[in-house]
């Protein structure tokens, strides 16, 4: 077993950086929605403590541009796409979703149920999956929100609605001041918070839902190192997506699935495979050290 | 067109000097290329999880130069590097100035002379037209000999002639949108806050022509817009 190496929907441009991309299991575009979206206004990021917030406000070309002439161009890249898609009401995601089933180079649809930097939809995101799940015959994955009471309550729903695997987890709502003027430093006031404060909660996350539903996980948030990457593994993802790191460094891809591998081996595994879910298993007693 | 293969490099801090408030960062060049004026590198800053955007300066032999105003821990962390210290580096990325013109005239506000001492190189020592805030600022003036420099109550957009021929400009927003003003088809080099600096985050956006662009993508220089 290896583990695929993704990058988080938002955080790379295929056709900006195609060596990048190349260097990917799966790219997953930037979110598109049923009509074009200029974006929020500017400042769109900043950094912060332990991490950095971002308020873009899904800036896309909408589905018919994305399908006609994006889509296209990142097929010849050979890598496996999947699609983000992002809606305002259920009948959104079955349109987008729709238009998406007859197209060859959709490898995946990802739904994102959970931007934080646009209004949601009203509907419950079972009702979005279900709408979705009607139009296409596609694998959907849904990217949770962390920014809820039961995350695991949250997968049952969706796995019940015909989502085919979880993408754990968007970034969660956080606002910044200016030192001197304590106005926010985003126009249009907070943003998603990523990085590594993130980490902690995408572990929780995804622990919480590999115990509650049988889907594949894509775990996210926060990973830097292979390091980071063996932990989401542990708590029970099946493949890691990349974020923040990647405005750092665009060759993080390669290094964190070199670095993922040697730390599996330095824990005596040669497979990845038997470090899955490990952390779901009682601890030894070796593991209630205090360090 | 096909983008350029991003280059990515670790490299070390050869030195370190100080021009008035501002730390002139001297690094091994690498493997990398200095690109062309106006261009930018993304500098890791040290403890920082974000690199910052920087125009190179200067471009001596096996080396590229960066001229820094510590005016936030990004920028602080860079001025505080040590010769020995080493950051990575991605670049040249961007689109710098268009160097097929006639009658340059160079034109820079504040730390908007960063990319100044490159750029009159690569042209055969232009004009230009340097504005400081202060006395101590103007110190940087240093880097481009010859330049005409004034000081604030005094605005450096005053010193346009009638004529001024091709302008290629860099400095704080209020100066590039005065020159844009007075000077239709200059080109100006903006600056905005980015993530990643290679198309990636969507973060640095400008308005041009009624549409949000990356400024890493589209610019920094522009002409006539943003």
């Amino acid at each position: 077993m290896t583990v695929p190496i993704l990058n988080a929907s938002g955080c790379l441009d295929a056709l900006a950086a195609p060596e990048t991309a190349r260097s990917l299991d799966a790219f997953v575009t930037k979110t598109v929605t049923p009509l074009p979206r200029e974006g929020n206004p500017p400042p769109r990021i900043t950094e912060t403590q332990r991490g950095m917030l971002n308020s873009i406000g899904l800036q896309n070309p909408g589905i018919d541009v994305f399908a006609q002439e994006t889509l296209p161009l990142l097929a010849t890249l050979g890598v496996p796409v999947w699609v983000s898609v992002g809606g305002f009401s259920a009948a959104d995601y079955a349109l987008l979703c729709e238009r998406l089933d007859d197209l060859d180079d959709v490898e995946v649809i990802e739904l994102n149920l959970s931007c934080p930097n646009v209004e949601e939809a009203p509907e419950a995101v079972s009702e979005l999956v279900a709408a979705a799940r009607g139009a296409t015959g596609k694998p959907l994955y849904a990217k949770l929100s962390p920014a809820t009471w039961d995350i695991a309550e949250t997968a049952r729903a969706v796995s019940d609605a015909g989502a085919d695997g979880l993408s754990l987890v968007n970034t969660i709502r956080g606002l910044e001041l200016d030192a001197k003027t304590l106005r926010p430093k985003l126009g249009l006031g907070s943003g998603g918070y990523s990085g590594p404060a993130l980490r902690p909660i995408a572990l929780a996350c995804v622990y919480a839902c590999a115990r509650a539903v049988e889907l594949p996980i894509v775990g996210m948030g926060g990973v830097m190192s292979g390091r980071d990457a063996l932990e989401l593994v542990a708590v029970g993802a099946n493949a890691v997506a990349l974020g923040t790191v990647l405005f750092s460094d665009p060759s993080a891809p390669s290094r964190v699935r070199r670095e993922l591998e040697a730390e599996a081996r330095s824990r005596g595994h040669g497979l990845l495979a038997e470090i899955r879910a490990v952390a779901h298993e009682s601890a030894s007693p070796s593991g209630a050290s205090t360090d | 067109m096909a983008p350029l293969p991003l280059t990515r490099e670790l490299l070390q801090v050869v030195g370190t000097e100080l021009i008035g408030p501002y730390a002139l960062l001297r690094l091994e060049r690498g493997g990398l290329d200095p690109g062309v004026p106006g261009q930018f590198f993304m500098l890791e800053a040290p403890g920082r999880l974000l690199p910052r955007p920087m125009s190179l300066c200067q471009a001596p032999a096996r080396e590229l130069a960066f001229l820094i105003e510590a005016i936030g821990p990004g920028t602080e962390a860079l001025c505080s590097l040590r010769v020995g210290d080493a950051i990575h580096v991605l670049g040249p990325l961007g689109n710098g100035f268009d160097l097929d013109i006639e009658r340059p005239l160079l034109v820079a506000g504040g730390i908007g002379v960063a990319p100044m001492p490159y750029l009159s190189k690569a042209l055969g020592d232009p004009p230009a037209l340097l504005g400081f805030r202060t006395a101590r600022h103007a110190e940087a003036a240093s880097l481009l000999p010859g330049a005409e420099v004034v000081v604030e109550p005094r605005l450096v957009t005053e010193l346009l002639p009638d004529d001024p021929g091709d302008v290629l400009a860099c400095g704080p927003e209020p100066m590039l949108e005065a020159v844009k003003a007075l000077v239709p088809g200059a080109q100006l080099a903006w600056e905005a806050p980015m993530a990643c600096g290679y198309g990636a985050c969507y973060g640095c956006v400008v308005e041009v022509d009624g549409h949000y662009e990356r400024l890493c993508i589209s610019g920094p220089v522009l002409r006539d817009a943003a």
